[in-house]
């Protein structure tokens, strides 16, 4: 089992210094840029600004406007001509500025991105990262707080991954670029700027798996992305209040890592799912589903969901109250029967 | 060709009326609408001709193979030939072709084999062949989207500096989709060596192009982008591939991207699920088949004395040498294998696909015993 929380540092590595998941994206992108001639980076202000998250900080000057470039203002514009470089044997790496700006590019994704390999029986390869600011709880204005995952993982033929952390934020979005298969990559937006001591480069878990992050045997939460915070808090509060919590960061939306979660929740049988979209048709119904088809001679109880509400993403001052919160997580856990 | 067209880095604008080389009486038109283009030299007509024959013997072949239920559907683009034979032959091997849905005779004339180039409307695959072979890419069905992968491959080209051209062809319809616009842009922003060539065949299904768009010409656009737009007489292959031809020159040599449009007429309905007889009349069919591209480089090459019955007669066998092939393709039993739709999602492996592979997998084993019984 791997533990990524506090990522051991290998024997050769350099010393660890405190590094933002923003930071640990930046290094990511510089190494890669770096290693291989075929990796380009365009978007929305990601050249001089550095991207309005600032996670291109400093590329388009070190490496030139023909490896790092502001495109256009267009996000199906931007996927749709990464389709064609990556035809041409490159490998684009694009950014959509906000979750909510990515709708724009809707098409592009699902009826191209996800489809030309299976359409070209394999002829095709669409090595493309597209890397997508999601999720609230920074004050943002309409539009700037979506979790569009659930439009991604429905979409059969792409990859979507989220870190929670910023060893993993580097690790997974190397293994993002060397992969053949598309990925939709979600940066938490709210946790850009936290920080831990890492040694760069490192190497974490698969990308396409589960880690846990915390071992526990009464309770297991599954959470990605911004909740995994939220999971470690209720873990931790929990533990004070006598409950042993085991939390899994998912890490990988799709594909699902079922032994993962499947060993973990044989264990604690009680699993609940933490996320912020709505919870109507969201990502949660899709794990909750599968834990009690697979796992339900094992569950004491249901499977739960503490989500955001089904409502659109409120404004500012209003989405403390929208965002899943470590006491409504173990609010949620106290409605079961123990 | 005048030094004002070729080779000039101003935008070119779009002439007040469409280019034309040869007029639909088959005779050479007046300088102000050949608008300093020259006509091509009589070879590279017997060679357009021979290939429009071709194109449409394919086309009127497929169709009918579709009425009998052979194909899922088919857009033919019977009267289109001009624009189709002419992007094709101004493109050079390792130039890449953008195709939509409508733009099979010029994938077939690129050199895809007759049963691959049908495998997708067969219903066979989504795609019958591989287009790193031709490069040509998927015949695209969303609108305008194609033209976006033109532009972005052709920017992949010019950053590893190589001399790739790619021409993507659109329908007037597809001119109103915002990936059109978003291409557009792109390509002028980027230079990239890219060629733009919209087919406006008057009709996207059933809505005409007065319902589309008001602009003058859909070439006019071209303005706003920053490129040179070519208004072109889409029914005559001689202005359509000495148009393209310029374009594909200018792109390749660093000049970036044109747009031009071919004016044109889709003589057939949309597809055979289409009922023409609801939104257009017969005198307009008639006053478009008097416009007919085949006919007009016919009286043209046979008035110039270089298409001799004997040359007539060897291109109506080797047509209906093709018209028999297509025939051959879509009658023959092409093994399927069901399990093949889970093979090529990803690249990585899946294991719930492999489940659900499986799953279908002992479905047809039991479904075959059932049969054996």
């Amino acid at each position: 089992m791997t533990l990524v929380h506090e990522p051991a540092a290998p024997a050769t590595a350099k010393p660890s210094a405190p590094i933002s998941i923003a930071g640990a994206l930046n290094a990511a992108l510089r190494d890669a840029i770096e290693a291989d001639p075929s990796v380009v980076v365009f978007g929305e202000d990601v050249g001089p600004l550095g991207g309005v998250f600032r996670v291109t900080d400093g590329l388009a000057a070190r490496f030139g406007e023909n490896r790092v470039w502001d495109s256009p203002l267009a996000e199906a514009g931007i996927v749709g001509t990464a389709i064609g470089m990556a035809m041409y044997g490159m490998r684009p790496i694009v950014e959509m500025q906000f979750d909510a700006f990515s709708y724009p590019a809707f098409e592009q994704i699902t009826s191209h991105l996800a489809k030309m390999h299976n359409r070209t029986r394999g002829a095709v390869r669409l090595p493309i990262v597209i890397r997508i600011p999601y999720a609230g709880g920074i004050g943002g204005v309409e539009h700037h707080s979506d979790s569009s995952e659930a439009y991604w993982t429905h979409t059969p033929g792409l990859t979507v991954v989220t870190p929670s952390n910023p060893a993993d934020a580097y690790s997974m979005l190397r293994e993002a670029i060397a992969s053949d298969d598309p990925i939709i990559f979600l940066e938490p937006k709210s946790r850009y700027w936290s920080r831990e001591d890492v040694a760069l480069p490192v190497t974490t878990a698969p990308m396409t798996s589960a880690v846990v992050l915390r071992e526990g045997t009464d309770v297991t939460l599954l959470a990605y992305g911004p909740t995994v915070r939220t999971a470690l808090e209720a873990a931790d509060q929990g533990a004070l209040e006598g409950l042993s919590v085991e939390v899994i960061d998912l890490r990988s939306l799709s594909p699902f890592d079922d032994e993962t979660v499947g060993a973990s929740v044989r264990k604690t049988s009680r699993a609940a799912v933490i996320h912020e979209a709505a919870q109507f048709g969201g990502y949660g119904a899709e794990v909750a589903a599968r834990v009690t088809e697979r796992q339900f001679f094992y569950l004491a109880a249901p499977v739960l969901r503490i989500t955001g509400f089904d409502i659109p993403y409120p404004s500012p001052k209003l989405e403390e109250h929208f965002l899943p919160t470590a006491d409504r997580v173990l609010a949620a856990l106290d409605t079961w029967e123990w | 060709m005048s030094d004002s067209v070729v080779g000039s880095q101003l935008p070119v604008r779009p002439t007040e009326k469409p280019i034309c080389l040869i007029a639909a009486d088959g005779k050479r038109t007046s300088p102000d609408l050949a608008a300093g283009f020259e006509l091509p030299a009589s070879d590279i007509l017997l060679s357009l001709y021979r290939r429009m024959v071709l194109g449409r013997r394919f086309d009127v072949q497929v169709t009918a193979v579709t009425r009998q239920g052979r194909l899922a559907t088919y857009p033919s683009a019977v009267g289109q030939e001009a624009c189709e034979i002419g992007a094709v032959a101004a493109l050079g091997d390792d130039d890449w072709l953008f195709p939509t849905y409508r733009d099979t005779m010029a994938v077939m004339t690129r050199g895809v084999a007759p049963a691959d180039a049908l495998r997708q409307f067969r219903g066979d695959w989504h795609m019958g062949f591989d287009p790193y072979e031709h490069r040509i890419s998927v015949q695209a069905t969303p609108l305008a989207t194609q033209a976006l992968h033109a532009v972005g491959l052709a920017t992949a080209a010019k950053l590893k500096g190589d001399n790739v051209v790619a021409l993507t062809f659109l329908g007037d319809g597809s001119t109103s989709e915002g990936d059109a616009h978003e291409a557009f842009n792109f390509a002028a922003v980027w230079q990239a060596p890219v060629v733009f060539v919209i087919q406006n065949n008057q009709y996207a299904i059933s809505v005409p192009i007065t319902k589309q768009s008001h602009a003058r010409t859909l070439a006019d656009k071209a303005i706003g982008y920053g490129m040179p737009g070519y208004y072109v007489d889409g029914n005559d292959v001689a202005a359509m591939y000495t148009v393209i031809s310029a374009a594909v020159v200018n792109a390749r040599e660093g000049r970036g991207p044109a747009l031009i449009e071919g004016l044109t007429y889709r003589v057939e309905a949309h597809t055979n699920s289409d009922d023409p007889t609801r939104y257009r009349d017969r005198d307009e069919e008639d006053a478009w088949a008097a416009l007919d591209p085949i006919a007009r480089l016919e009286r043209h090459l046979r008035g110039t004395g270089d298409l001799t019955e004997q040359l007539s007669a060897e291109i109506a066998n080797e047509a209906e040498t093709l018209a028999a092939n297509v025939r051959e393709a879509v009658n023959a039993e092409t093994e399927l294998d069901p399990l093949e739709i889970f093979d090529h999602v990803y690249v990585i492996p899946r294991e719930t696909l492999a489940e659900q592979r499986d799953y279908l997998a002992r479905e047809l084993a039991s479904a075959e015993q059932e049969s054996d019984r």
